[in-house]
């Protein structure tokens, strides 16, 4: 057995980047192990693009302020209360000391996205996104004399008495062992292991793509659960978002997004609509709309514009189907015709005075007498050529995790596993019992990365 | 143009258009972000605007292996290298020299050659230092029309450009951003300053920003001493040789020394990065640019060094043949991407004024 390394940090993402990078400050042996080979390094943060940081006035890209009881009310809000308080308020306080971390780890930013501004004042965006911030800390991290193992996955914890004895990982045809003296988990959530999702939400989980790594397969997770390590979360709680039904099964990304619901009617395999698609501005529901999809037939939507607003949203990665008629668009899609000529007719009938049209704000622009209503943004599909795209359910993480607390130390029975810590996604349902708020997650990842790395150090030493 | 290189650069730039996670890199972005659709113009536009500093792709999450197949400054270099081949005049020639290092050798080669013949021929003659080798008028009559007709060859491109850009009427104010950007290397700087990801995988580097720039400023300061040469001469009869502290000399030694170094540390850098990330047929051609612009450079200081020497009619004639060479292939290389640079930069200006 290998006794070389005082720390092995389990994950190559954020979390496991940033619990390596402190610990080895603190003079620790690092040995980081990464399930994904080098070029698909960084689990699902290579996929990120800015993380949510309080701040008390202007903070490097970030304009004017956002105060911890603002940040917290918006997290409150989103996740209907299921928030543990006490992480979530030092999780928020100790995000404002990141940004200038992160930085000197060599971190850089960029102003607000075009298209994204609402989110100026909240989240600091990443130069190159997520896989730029990713290849600076690995940079980071080798000059501070961290190891790094690729295609080394870790499939067992050895837990005795309260204390990880070994661990055991994969690399290629073999396996090796190696007993640290403190270990850090930050493999992140179980949504790439498509048996486990349809355990947990039956067998139409088999039609939900993810957006993110194929390699958050939630082994260690798994392993972990199973020795009686304490658990958070529900395993049927995830993210899930409607992304372009074309998108790969893993691995889509950011550009599969679909802005276009608010502006559009969307129905299911039967033509049928079945959710007010103007309920709220896109931000707000874009998250819901996954769930959404997921209840239908086939667990797949079909979202259906017309020429006037093909250019209010984001340009979509792949170009929408695009035909003259509805009837053709059905028949492209393969949609029945007439039930879409009736739904697109009935929807047309109920649309009233749209003069009031905004596509930014709320606009009260509603349908009368329909159901479901579409009650913003409701304005007839009529203007050839139509256009559409196919909607499915893009899973972005699983909640069901290790429960920490605040030292980001994972516990058995009553008592804390004495050498084992946890970051990021993998214990992120010990925050967020449901609901998300964008930017939160490398928060999260950041904060109780350092934490973890912090403590694991100090153990070790 | 290629329509197949355009249409690969199209289908990343869309790629990119859907995600905009490298807004703040280089001046590509934003204005790829302005458009929802890239008509060849634009991609062209695109394409020259491109720097090539590489910090798009490094940090890109659909390189490959995945599906997507990112690589957008190596598409964006291939339509560029092709848009230099098909709006250069004529375009046949720039087809011989934008790929070909062999051929920028042989006519580098070929004027050595024709400057000794003429050397030999017309011979020793009156006067003093170079010109007991060649005469002034001589030297003028061959390059007078060598620099000439390039000039006009690449107004003559310029112009094909600026409409297939569907460039607007250029104000002060374009050409001054425009400049402003070229100055500094702006858009090699990584938009953190940093620098760009050239020299060593995804690390950000000041490297190939500060040897271009020490090529850039070395050539205009030869350029500088060369035209001070001129006009001392004409204007105020003051011919060659000049002293240590005469103006040709201020301006062309540290000129010369600077050429020279940038130009072998490009090389060099050139040989670290990697090939996959460029315009893959053109990297002959591109050593073969460096090669004599270095050359330019250095044959101008040994000319100095060694100017009293025996070898002088030698170094003198290897000297002016790089220049020749150097002065009559600037439509048809790599050095003609400085003025469609300049163009991209000024018709992005407008862009960001309109
Ligand atoms: C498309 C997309 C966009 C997103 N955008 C944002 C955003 O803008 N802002 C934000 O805050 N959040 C965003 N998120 C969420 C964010 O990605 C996560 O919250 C965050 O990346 C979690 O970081 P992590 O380090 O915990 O996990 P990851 O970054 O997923 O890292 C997990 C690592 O563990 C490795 N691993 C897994 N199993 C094993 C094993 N058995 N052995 C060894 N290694 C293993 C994986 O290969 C991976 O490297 C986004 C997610 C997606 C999918
Ligand atoms: S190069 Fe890649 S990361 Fe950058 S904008 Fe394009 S798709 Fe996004
Ligand atoms: S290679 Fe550099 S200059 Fe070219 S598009 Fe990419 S980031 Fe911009």
């Amino acid at each position: 057995m290998n006794n070389l390394y005082d720390i092995v940090v389990i994950g190559g993402g954020n979390a496991a980047l940033c619990a390596a990078m402190t610990a080895a400050e603190d003079g620790a042996k690092v040995l980081i192990l990464e399930a994904a080979p080098k070029a698909y390094r960084g689990g699902n943060s290579r996929h990120t693009r800015n993380f949510r940081c309080m701040h008390s006035g202007p903070l490097g890209p970030l304009i004017e302020s956002y105060s911890e009881e603002e940040y917290f009310a918006d997290l409150m809000k989103v996740t209907d209360g299921k928030t543990h308080e006490g992480l979530a308020r030092m999780a928020i306080r100790r995000s404002e000391e990141c940004l200038p971390w992160m930085e000197s780890h060599g971190v850089r930013f960029q102003p607000s996205l075009s298209g994204t501004l609402s989110l100026a004042r909240t989240n600091a965006f990443f130069l190159g996104g997520g896989k730029g911030l990713v290849n600076a800390y690995y940079r980071t991290a080798a000059k501070l004399g961290v190891d790094v193992e690729y295609d080394a996955k870790v499939t067992h914890l050895e837990v005795e008495d309260g204390k990880v004895v070994y661990l055991d990982y994969v690399q290629g045809e073999q396996t090796h062992r190696l007993a640290p003296k403190a270990v850090v988990v930050a493999s992140g959530g179980f949504q790439a292991d498509m048996d486990w999702l349809a355990r947990a939400w039956g067998p139409a989980a088999k039609n939900f793509l993810i957006r993110g790594t194929p390699y958050n397969r939630g082994v260690v997770l798994a392993d972990l659960l199973e020795q009686g390590v304490e658990q958070v979360g529900d395993p049927t709680q995830c993210h899930a978002v409607a992304i372009d039904g074309r998108a790969p099964k893993f691995d889509g990304g950011i550009v599969t997004r679909l802005d276009c619901v608010p502006f559009s009617i969307v129905v299911n395999k039967n033509a049928e609509r079945f959710y007010d698609e103007g309920e709220d501005i896109w931000p707000k529901r874009y998250a819901i709309w996954g769930r959404l999809v997921a209840t239908q037939p086939d667990q797949v939507g079909y979202v259906i514009i017309d020429a006037k607003s093909l250019e209010l949203f984001m340009p979509s990665v792949f170009p929408p189907i695009k035909a003259d008629t509805i009837e053709e668009l059905a028949q492209k899609m393969g949609l029945p015709a007439d039930g879409l000529r009736d739904t697109v007719d009935t929807f047309n009938a109920a649309c009233g005075d749209t003069t009031g049209f905004h596509p930014t704000d709320l606009d009260g622009v509603s349908t009368s007498g329909l159901t479901p209503p579409k009650t913003n943004w409701a304005r007839p599909i009529t203007q050839a050529p139509f256009y559409g795209y196919s909607l499915r359910t893009g899973v972005t993480f699983t909640y069901l995790g290790l429960k920490v607390d605040d030292a980001a130390q994972c516990s058995m029975g009553n008592l804390p596993v004495r050498n084992l810590w946890a970051a990021g996604e993998t214990m992120a349902g010990s925050i967020l019992g449901k609901g998300y708020l964008a930017g939160f997650g490398m928060t999260i990842g950041t904060v109780f990365g350092r934490i973890a790395g912090k403590e694991a150090a100090k153990y070790a030493n | 143009m290629q329509t197949d290189l355009i249409q690969e650069a199209r289908r990343q730039a869309e790629i990119c258009n859907a995600c905009r996670y490298c807004e703040g890199y280089c001046s590509v972005f934003p204005s790829l972000h302005a458009n929802r659709a890239f008509s060849d113009g634009d991609i062209t536009q695109l394409a020259n605007l491109c720097h090539n500093c590489r910090g798009c792709y490094y940090a890109c999450q659909y390189t490959a292996p995945h599906e997507f197949d990112l690589n957008l400054p190596a598409a964006l270099a291939e339509v560029r290298h092709d848009s230099w081949e098909e709006l250069a005049y004529p375009s046949v020639v720039a087809r011989q020299f934008q790929k070909n290092g062999m051929a920028v050798a042989i006519a580098a080669t070929l004027c050595f050659a024709v400057l000794f013949a003429l050397a030999k021929w017309i011979g020793l003659r009156e006067g003093e230092g170079f010109y007991a080798v060649m005469s002034h008028n001589l030297m003028v009559a061959i390059f007078a029309p060598a620099f000439l007709f390039p000039l006009a060859s690449l107004v003559v491109s310029l112009r094909r450009y600026w409409s297939t850009v569907d460039g607007k009427p250029v104000t002060f104010n374009h050409i001054k951003q425009a400049f402003g950007a070229v100055a500094n290397m702006r858009n090699l700087a990584g938009g953190h300053g940093d620098g760009c990801n050239f020299e060593d995988e995804d690390r950000f580097t000041q490297a190939r920003r500060t040897a271009h720039q020490l090529v850039l400023y070395g050539f205009l300061l030869c350029f500088a001493s060369t035209s001070s040469g001129t006009i001392l001469h004409y204007v105020f009869d003051l011919p060659a040789p000049y002293g240590l502290f005469s103006l040709p000399k201020l301006l062309g030694i540290p000129g010369g020394l600077m050429m020279t170094f940038g130009a072998i540390w490009l090389f060099h850098l050139k040989l670290k990065a990697d090939p996959e990330l460029g315009a893959k047929a053109a990297r002959s051609g591109e050593f073969g640019f460096i090669a004599l612009l270095g050359f330019v450079g250095f044959s101008g200081l040994a000319l100095y060094g060694l100017g009293a020497t025996t070898l002088m009619p030698v170094i003198l004639a290897l000297h002016l043949g790089s220049v020749l060479a150097f002065f009559l292939l600037t439509p048809y290389t790599k050095m003609a991407h400085g003025f469609y640079r300049l163009a991209a930069l000024v018709r992005d200006a407008q862009r960001k004024g309109a």
